[in-house]
């Protein structure tokens, strides 16, 4: 390509007014052995932005869904939570009621025990009927 | 969408964010974290992928503003980026340590670019978008755009012509 061609092409390329294909000559030109020597710095950037083009990530994208597995285990949690207490509460209903039947069996029996005992006592008293009438009697006869 | 049609969408882009990144973050650690955020991010909203006019683009957007967030919270943090890994090894392809060392001259003038500047010029000259994408990427005007390449190509090429008759005139 002509010398003359080329000083035009760069002078457009500092404006920023040259195309893609253009840059693309440019390129192609300051890429090859015969640069002008006055031209030498824009091979170093030329060559520069082929070198930097091909520069490539070494890192590999880890594609894990670690949003979704947290969003999931919460709920999970919450979940068991949510059992677990229910539960506890029911246990603690059924010990309450047991306990309160207990305790309604035993002073149940404790207040059968007292009435029969009570029982037997009141049969009892009916001696002391016996020793009423003869108190009575005694005295009948004294006056 | 299964990972592997992920990955085949994002594959041929995929180094041109981390490209993009490390344009505007040096650090090569930093542009691989910055990669990576962008490429998740676009995972887990896989379902509108098909909504987005041009994935391509859209990623492009994505990485630019991340970084430029990455740069401001730094300067907030008056933190600097680390600027010594400019090594590639593909350079060891050239013969020639001055040469070689110049290609690295290059690198180091760009990166001492402001942030948009370098962000036109790695779009046009690295990876050959046209001006209408790069104005949608960079949501700038296009004349904006050019006004800001133009710059940054006479900003390196004075340094260039320094650096070279440095100690010859």
């Amino acid at each position: 390509m002509e010398l003359n061609n080329i000083e035009q092409l760069v002078q457009k390329y500092l404006e920023a007014t040259t195309s893609i294909a253009e840059e693309k000559k440019l390129q192609l030109y300051f890429s090859s052995e015969k640069v002008a020597p006055h031209l030498k710095q824009y091979q170093y950037l030329f060559q520069y932005f082929n070198q930097a083009k091909n520069e490539t990530s070494s890192r590999e994208i880890p594609l894990k869904p670690r949003k979704n597995y947290l969003k999931w285990s919460s709920i999970a949690a919450s979940f068991i939570l949510a059992i677990g207490f229910v539960t506890y509460i029911n246990n603690q209903q059924k010990q309450n009621q047991q306990e309160a039947l207990q305790a309604y069996y035993q002073t149940k029996a404790a207040l059968q025990l007292v009435s029969g005992n009570l029982n037997t006592g009141a049969s009892k008293i009916t001696h002391l009927k016996t020793f009423e009438t003869t108190k009575q009697q005694i005295f009948k006869s004294n006056h | 969408m299964n990972q592997t049609a992920f990955l085949n969408l994002v594959s041929p882009f995929k180094d041109k964010l981390y490209r993009l990144a490390k344009r505007l973050l040096i650090s090569n650690e930093e542009a691989e974290d910055a990669t990576q955020e962008i490429l998740l991010k676009l995972w887990n909203n896989k379902g509108k992928i098909a909504t987005y006019k041009n994935t391509e683009a859209f990623a492009m957007t994505m990485t630019k503003n991340y970084c430029l967030d990455r740069l401001k919270s730094k300067q907030a943090q008056n933190l600097r980026i680390v600027h010594n890994n400019f090594n590639d090894d593909s350079v060891q392809l050239q013969k020639q340590v001055e040469h070689k060392d110049s290609l690295e001259w290059v690198g180091k003038l760009m990166a001492k670019l402001p942030a948009q500047q370098r962000l036109v010029m790695q779009l046009r000259d690295i990876e050959h978008y046209e001006f209408s994408d790069i104005a949608k990427v960079t949501n700038m005007k296009e004349t904006a755009v050019r006004v800001t390449l133009s710059r940054a190509r006479k900003t390196i090429r004075e340094q260039l012509i320094q650096k070279h008759n440095y100690g010859i005139k």
